[in-house]
C-alpha cells in the first residue's frame, strides 16, 4: 500500500492539518475512501448504513487527528476507528444480536475446503464482470461475524496479524485461527460458484 | 513421515503467509508435490485472496465522494482537530477512544 514516501508525505499533511490547514484533510483521507467504505458495508451489509458509517469514521477520524501518534499507518488507524464505528452500530441493531461475537456452533473443529483436482485461475480481470465481484462480496459479507472482521482487516485492508490483533481486543492466536477459518470458509463457499461461472475458452489460454 | 491431506488443510492459511516452521514447511510441500487435490486447494485459496482483497470487488457508490467531502467541508468549517477546543470538548470527553489502542470491544477469549 502506501510505501515510505507516502507516509512521510502523510505525515507531513497530518501536521500542517494539526497547525490549522484543515483543508488538507480531504486530500489525506482521498486514497483510503474505498477501502473504508468495503469495510463498512462488510461488515453493516447496507449500502446506506455503510456510508453512513464511513462518513461517521472519517469525521472521528478528523475530530482526534491529534491523537494519531504515528506509530501505525494512517491506514490502520483509520481502519480500526472504521470497525469501532461498525461495531457501535451492530450493538445498537438489536435484530443483529443473532450475528454475535460468540464462535458459531459449527466452526469449534475443523473447517473443511471444498476439494478439486484442479483448478484453473481466475485472473483478476475476471472482476470487471458484476457477476463475479456480486459472488465475492456476497461469500464476504456471508461470514460470520468474528470470522468477517479478521478476514476484512487481515487479507482486504492488510493490516498484520498484531495490528489485527490489537484493533479487534483478541490474542494473536486467535487471529491466526479465525484467520484460518475465514479463508477456508471462503474457498469452500467461492470455488464450486467460480468454477460454475467461469466460461474456460476464455480464461484457457491464461495457464 | 508422511502427513495426511486434513493435516495439510490446517496449514494451508499459514502457509499461505510464509510463517510455517521450516520442518514443517517442508513436509507440507513433499505433501502437495504428490497431491493434486491438496495442490488444487491450496492454488484455489490463493487465488481467492487475491481476488478478494482487489479493489474492484467493493466499488464506492455514485456521489459517495462529494457526499463524503461536503459533510467534511461543513465539519472542518465548524470546528478544528485540536484536542480540547471548547466547541467539542463534549465530543472528546464521551467517547472518542482511541480506536487503535482502545479496543470498543472486550476480549472474548
Amino acid at each position: 500500500m502506501t510505501g515510505i514516501s507516502d507516509s512521510t508525505d502523510e505525515a507531513q499533511i497530518i501536521a500542517s492539518i494539526l497547525a490549522g490547514n484543515t483543508h488538507l484533510f480531504h486530500d489525506l483521507i482521498r486514497p483510503h475512501e474505498r477501502s473504508v467504505y468495503a469495510m463498512a458495508l462488510s461488515l453493516l451489509h447496507n449500502e446506506a448504513d455503510a456510508e453512513d458509517a464511513a462518513q461517521e469514521a472519517f469525521l472521528k477520524a478528523f475530530r482526534n487527528l491529534a491523537k494519531f501518534r504515528g506509530e501505525s499507518k494512517f491506514s490502520t488507524w483509520l481502519i480500526s476507528i472504521t470497525l469501532n464505528e461498525a461495531r457501535s452500530r451492530l450493538r445498537s441493531k438489536k435484530t443483529v444480536k443473532m450475528e454475535s461475537l460468540d464462535e458459531p456452533p459449527e466452526s469449534q473443529g475443523s473447517v473443511t475446503p471444498a476439494l478439486l483436482r484442479d483448478w484453473r485461475e481466475i485472473p483478476s480481470e475476471a472482476l470487471e464482470r458484476q457477476e463475479i465481484r456480486a459472488l465475492i462480496q456476497q461469500a464476504i459479507t456471508d461470514l460470520p461475524l468474528i470470522y468477517r472482521e479478521v478476514f476484512l482487516l487481515r487479507d482486504v485492508e492488510e493490516l498484520s496479524v498484531n495490528q489485527s490483533a490489537e484493533a479487534l481486543g483478541i490474542s494473536i492466536a486467535s487471529v491466526k485461527v479465525r484467520l484460518h477459518r475465514a479463508r477456508i470458509m471462503l474457498q469452500k463457499k467461492l470455488v464450486p460458484q467460480l468454477k460454475r461461472v467461469s466460461p474456460k475458452r476464455r480464461w484457457f489460454s491464461w495457464s | 513421515m508422511v502427513i495426511e491431506c486434513k493435516h495439510v488443510w490446517e496449514h494451508i492459511s499459514d502457509y499461505l503467509d510464509g510463517t510455517l516452521s521450516p520442518e514443517i514447511r517442508e513436509e507440507v510441500q513433499k505433501h502437495l508435490e504428490h497431491c493434486e487435490i491438496c495442490s488444487a486447494i491450496l492454488d484455489s485459496t490463493r487465488n481467492i485472496l487475491i481476488l478478494t482483497a482487489d479493489e474492484r470487488v467493493f466499488e464506492l457508490p455514485l456521489g459517495f465522494s462529494e457526499r463524503l467531502h461536503a459533510r467534511l467541508e461543513a465539519e472542518i468549517r465548524g470546528i478544528a482537530p485540536a484536542p480540547s477546543t471548547p466547541r467539542n470538548s463534549n465530543e472528546t470527553s464521551t467517547g472518542e477512544r482511541s480506536a487503535f489502542t482502545e479496543p470498543d470491544e472486550p476480549s472474548d477469549e
